[in-house]
């Protein structure tokens, strides 16, 4: 069993990506042996009010099991609640919200509110620290990365929040997870999208020093090839266990 | 066969305490994947005695040798490029001699002076002489100066393939950072600038994009410092690509520029 807990739908505004529709993610998981994806529609990254794709989103998933919604929350907006109230109604594995990219504080009053309310509803909040590598992004492609100081901030700020962090590389989680008391770094899930393996071995090291059971496999398709997670997988040197828990099982304990 | 035609090492005199680590996660790595032969460079001291992108004349040196010593420990699975900085034209010139010589099979540039700059051109010479490949260090889009090399993009690696048709350079790590997007339109009307595909990025699009701008006669499989990620392409080029083709990247390409007899298969 393979879950791939970030991928995206729909199409990209910056370049031309191919692969973008969910027939289109469907048959690139079919060719890397991924069972079920955690899907986020792409435009609404970018729009003023995410949320506005969660319709979308919701009705694609429905006709495709395989693939489970991670709505989006602008938490800026009057009515985010009702929003995170549909994605739990909806059975959504975790919701998402991307502040550098909607253009609000990551640490700010309307954050903490939305992050109180995860922890309240039990269900993952989900952030990107980046889409693109910083050096070939749009010109007009300015939103800030997300900054560890932020990540860190919001798992202390409310005792049952749960996070999903993608796209974040070795030294940020790093940053991060010795930042943290145990507690908090134990509500913290990393995926592999952004992690380096052999010769530098990031990945191997962060299982040594954080752990197996803090990582998840991601891809970031379609904007990345999904084949990236398993060959990741493939070089590395696991105990038993681990690669289903990297794999799947971590993935089924964030959601549960 | 394999080729990965963009490898690195590292050695005792680098700032890395876990040199010897790196060295053998490669080879490791390397076995898992199926690399037949790492083709290697070592920029000079990787910054602990002169800049990774400016290496002193010693530190050059003591990189090539050590090269050469891992050559020799490994004569069916490591090929060397000589490393030179060619603000030292004459020094330059002569240790290319050495290192060729010595079993080396192509030369190393890497951002010690910009493409273009007709420093360059007795390096160029040297290589159409020799008949050996020149691997050139690229920023891919580069729209300022950096602190730390004088990058080159493809447009200025452009200009230097352009004064000298004979020789064949490989333009480095296309999923290396910057945006390939504008190094890909230069690269069409230049038959003898090869894209390496090694570097980080994955990005979808970008291995539809280097075909269909140069084709699959001039993509050469590479690594750098990410092998999954040049796993990762690889396995996405077999979904892209024929089974005659795919040989094309792995190393059919790669046997065609680097000097015969490079290569066990040679």
């Amino acid at each position: 069993m393979r879950i791939d807990v970030n991928s995206f739908v729909g199409s990209y505004p910056f370049r031309r990506v191919p692969g973008t529709s969910a027939e289109a993610l469907l048959a690139a998981m079919d060719r890397t042996g991924i069972d079920a994806a955690w899907v986020t529609h792409l435009p609404g990254f970018f729009w003023k009010d995410p949320a506005e794709g969660n319709a979308w989103l919701l009705g694609t998933t429905r006709q495709h099991p395989r693939l489970r919604p991670v709505p989006a929350i602008h938490p800026g907006f009057v009515g985010w609640e009702a929003a995170l109230a549909a994605a739990v109604e909806a059975g959504a594995p975790a919701v998402r919200c991307d502040p550098t990219f909607y253009g609000i504080d990551p640490t700010g009053a309307p954050l903490r509110s939305l992050a109180a309310a995860c922890g309240a509803s039990g269900i993952p909040l989900a952030l990107a620290v980046r889409l693109e590598d910083g050096r070939q992004r749009h010109p007009n492609d300015r939103a800030e990365e997300l900054p560890p100081w932020a990540v860190r901030a919001l798992v202390r700020s409310d005792r049952a929040l749960r996070l999903l962090v993608t796209h974040a590389d070795r030294p940020f989680i790093e940053e991060v997870h010795f930042g943290s008391t145990p507690d908090e770094a134990a509500r913290i899930w990393w995926d592999i999208s952004w992690i380096w393996g052999p010769p530098e071995d990031h990945l191997q090291t962060l299982l040594r020093t954080i752990g197996a059971e803090r990582f998840v496999f991601g891809t970031g398709q379609p904007l990345r090839l999904p084949e990236n997670g398993g060959a990741k997988l493939d070089l590395l040197d696991l105990g038993p266990g681990e690669r289903d828990a990297i794999e799947s099982g971590n993935a089924m304990m964030l959601q549960a | 066969m394999l080729i990965d035609v963009h490898a690195h090492f590292l050695h005792d005199r680098t700032p890395r305490a876990d040199w010897r680590e790196r060295n053998a996660s490669r080879l490791r790595a390397g076995d898992r994947v199926g690399i037949t032969v790492h083709v290697a460079s070592i920029l000079g001291s990787w910054g602990h005695t002169s800049p990774t992108y400016f290496p002193s004349l010693a530190d050059c040196r003591y990189g090539n040798d050590f090269l050469l010593a891992i050559q020799r420990d490994y004569p069916a699975r490591i090929r060397g490029y000589v490393t030179v900085n060619p603000n030292y034209t004459a020094e330059s010139l002569s240790e290319i001699g050495r290192c060729l010589d010595a079993g080396m099979v192509g030369i190393k540039l890497a951002a010690s002076r910009r493409a273009d700059d007709p420093l360059l051109d007795p390096v160029c010479r040297a290589a159409a002489e020799r008949r050996v490949p020149i691997l050139h260090h690229i920023w891919q889009h580069r729209r300022r100066d950096y602190s730390g090399q004088e990058a080159s993009d493809a447009r200025e690696l452009a200009e230097l393939a352009r004064r000298h048709p004979s020789v064949n350079f490989l333009l480095a790590h296309i999923g290396g950072g910057g945006d390939w997007l504008h190094s890909l339109p230069v690269l069409r009307d230049l038959p003898n600038i090869l894209v390496d595909l090694s570097g980080s990025g994955v990005d979808g699009g970008m291995l539809e994009a280097c075909l269909e701008a140069v084709g699959v006669e001039r993509l050469l499989w590479g690594c750098d410092l990410t092998i999954e990620t040049g796993w990762a392409k690889l396995r996405y080029l077999e979904h892209l690509l024929s089974a005659d083709e795919i040989e094309l990247v792995r190393w059919g390409n790669a046997a065609r520029i680097f000097p015969t007899g490079a290569f066990p298969a040679d």
